[in-house]
């Protein structure tokens, strides 16, 4: 299984780990595994509508995601994605 | 709810929102937490990403400087337990932008800079639900 790696603050809602092994063929299932497995994650993760929201950004190997094939990126069993936020505000 | 931070990291924090004024000025918190009480100890500030005309009310943190940060906070034995940024000529409040944007958990400090001058500084926590802000006392030592 793939494994995710949590950003501090979103651990408290993934039973306080700080990598999570998660089972899915492309980085879309990896996240929705994620979420079925602690619904908490998915508001601070999507929106209403069911998109990423805008500051969460997720990293295949070093790689943002949206520089390859976006949530339908392929994954296998070694990839180690990360859950990297920006911070923004004002 | 209360952030524990000593005089002196306030002090750094409102300094660099003077120093970014008419921008705003925005960077991590480094500290600990335990028991849901959160200590800072350190800050790092970063770069706005925002473009330049944009500056004046919003920042953004990179994914690669909010990694490089947290790879510091650990190097210090540390985490990352928040943000600070400052609001040029405007309340120590979060926005709505703010709120959008927020992440559970961290605590954020928000500086008014008024004129150049820091004003009040004042923390938050977004509550569960995403709906708003919760004060939370900021205890200095």
């Amino acid at each position: 299984m793939a494994t995710i790696r949590i950003p501090t603050p979103l651990r408290p809602y993934a039973g306080g780990q700080s990598e999570v092994a998660v089972s899915g063929l492309t980085v879309g299932a990896a996240l929705a595994d994620l979420t079925q497995r602690f619904p908490p994650l998915k508001q601070h993760l999507y929106t209403d509508t069911g998109e990423l929201r805008s500051f969460v950004n997720v990293f295949l190997n070093q790689n943002d995601v949206r520089e390859l094939g976006g949530v339908d990126t392929p994954l296998t069993e070694a990839d180690r994605l990360m859950i990297v936020p920006s911070i923004a505000g004002g | 709810m209360s952030l524990n931070i000593p005089e002196t990291i306030l002090g750094e924090i409102r300094a660099q929102g003077e120093a970014a004024y008419p921008y705003e000025a925005a960077g991590l918190l480094l500290g600990r937490a335990a028991g849901g009480q959160k200590s800072a100890e350190a800050i790092l500030s970063l770069a706005n990403a925002r473009e330049a005309d944009a500056q004046h009310n919003r920042y953004l943190l990179s994914p690669q400087d909010v990694l490089q940060g947290e790879a510091e906070a650990a190097k210090r034995g540390l985490d990352v337990i928040g943000v600070f940024h400052s609001h040029p000529d405007h309340p120590a409040r979060p926005s709505e932008f703010d709120r959008e944007h927020a992440l559970p958990w961290f605590a954020y400090i928000i500086t008014s800079v008024m004129r150049g001058q820091a004003a009040e500084s004042t923390a938050w926590l977004l509550a569960e639900d995403r709906a708003r802000f919760l004060e939370e006392e900021i205890v200095t030592a």
